[in-house]
């Protein structure tokens, strides 16, 4: 074989082995990582994201607020739990006709359906849940509903996407389109697919929800962040998950 | 809840190496992160950690602030008997913390 032969091989099958490899180019973010890392995510008693997994599992079939009554109470045990939603999120929520991230579909029923408080977001029991119901669609690909309402949100995450931002002046693009592949300092840029959220990031040395992820790449073109739970990230995940249509959920995925 | 994974095979033969896998949820709190305001976050770690099989130690491990947050052990044992085996941690908060779990040697 060519030199080149065995570097195209080598490549090959490398690209056969990342979880997410579509064919049409799309890779995420599992096949940038070393081989360390991605035994980490495939192993689930070494991947640090069952914790929450499991803690989210709990908190499920807890009763909470004044209607006394849990998750399960209404969606049934946690082996049957929901699953396939989170990958349809974000969605729109029929009583406002607003796009939710999953995380607010769970404060929705946390205050509509439970009378309760809703949980802060990024804390502890929100990403426990978020990384529950987000496992219970691992495997599954990302499918956004095809409702209407949804358009003018991802037109607007798009745009978002698009816009130099920042004292650097970056888009999201020119890192995530132009540059996919290529390495910011020592970090390889990955494609920006969605596809392990709530991720456990072993920078962080803990699970955080996407916005989390997204406010980080904010900070890294020094611009304001847009604060938790505000329009602007929900436009953004919901251009993120019509991108990666189709791309295998992996949650809870183990990142750099 | 959620406090570790622990992972021993269900059945072994006697004789048998088996894999032992603990997956421990803890924020492992250096003491060398800075608050904001010139102090430290203290420190909070699991500075100790003990595996006994049926009361008897078969490892034991002492940690120090490096080791990452939620840390991860996995050793090899010589299945002798069946019974239980207890996982034990201690942090610098004082709390002692026990999970269990059954094997059954034939
Ligand atoms: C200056 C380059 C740069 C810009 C601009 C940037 N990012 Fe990133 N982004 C990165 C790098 C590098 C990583 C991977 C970091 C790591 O692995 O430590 C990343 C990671 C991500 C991920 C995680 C992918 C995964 O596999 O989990 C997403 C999603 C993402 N970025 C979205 C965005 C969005 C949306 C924007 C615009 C608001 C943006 N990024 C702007 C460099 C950039
Ligand atoms: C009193 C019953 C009830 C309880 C308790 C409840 N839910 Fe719901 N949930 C619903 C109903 C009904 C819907 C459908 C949408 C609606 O009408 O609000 C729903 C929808 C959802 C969805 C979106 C499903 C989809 O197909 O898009 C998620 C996710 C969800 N709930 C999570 C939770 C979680 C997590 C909890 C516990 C913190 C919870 N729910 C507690 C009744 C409940």
């Amino acid at each position: 074989m060519t030199r080149r032969g065995v570097l195209a091989a080598a490549l090959a099958a490398a690209l056969a082995t990342a979880a997410a490899a579509q064919g049409d180019g799309r890779l995420s973010g599992f096949a940038f990582m070393g081989p360390d890392t991605q035994a980490m995510q495939k192993d689930d008693t070494a991947n640090p994201g069952m914790l929450w997994v499991a803690e989210g599992e709990a908190l499920w079939s807890q009763p909470a607020g004044q209607s006394g009554r849990s998750c399960a109470s209404c969606h049934g045990e946690a082996a049957q739990a929901l699953p396939g939603v989170a990958a349809r999120y974000p969605a729109i929520d029929d009583a406002t006709g607003e796009a939710v991230t999953l995380d607010g579909r769970i404060n929705l029923c946390r205050q509509r359906n439970q009378q309760a408080p809703p949980l802060a977001l990024e804390g502890r029991d929100m990403l426990s849940l978020s990384a529950f119901v987000g496992h219970r669609s691992r495997g599954m690909p990302i499918d956004p509903p095809d409702d209407p309402r949804l358009a003018p949100v991802r037109e607007r995450g798009e745009a978002l996407y698009r816009l130099r931002q920042g004292q650097l002046n970056f888009s999201c693009a020119n890192c995530h389109d132009d540059n996919a592949g290529g390495r910011l300092g020592a970090a390889p840029i990955p494609q920006a697919h969605p596809t392990g959220y709530p991720i456990y990031r072993l920078e962080w040395q803990a699970v955080g929800s996407l916005q989390r992820r997204l406010r980080n790449c904010l900070t890294g073109v020094r611009a304001e962040p847009f604060a938790y739970g505000a329009p602007e990230l929900t436009a953004l995940e919901a251009y993120l998950a019509s991108r990666a249509r189709g791309m295998e959920l992996e949650t809870p995925a183990v990142r750099p | 809840m959620g406090r570790a994974l622990i992972n021993v095979p269900k059945t072994a033969r006697k004789g048998e190496i088996v894999e032992i896998r603990a997956l421990v949820s803890h924020p492992m709190e250096t003491g060398y992160r800075p608050t904001g305001d010139g102090r430290f976050h203290p420190r909070d770690i699991i500075n100790r950690f003990v595996v006994t099989w049926n009361g008897e130690e078969i490892f034991s491990a002492d940690l120090f602030p490096a080791v990452s947050a939620n840390p991860y052990f996995a050793f090899s044992a010589i299945a002798t008997e069946s019974g239980t085996v207890a996982f034990r941690w201690i942090d610098d908060r004082g709390g002692a913390q026990v999970e269990t779990a059954q094997i059954t040697v034939t």
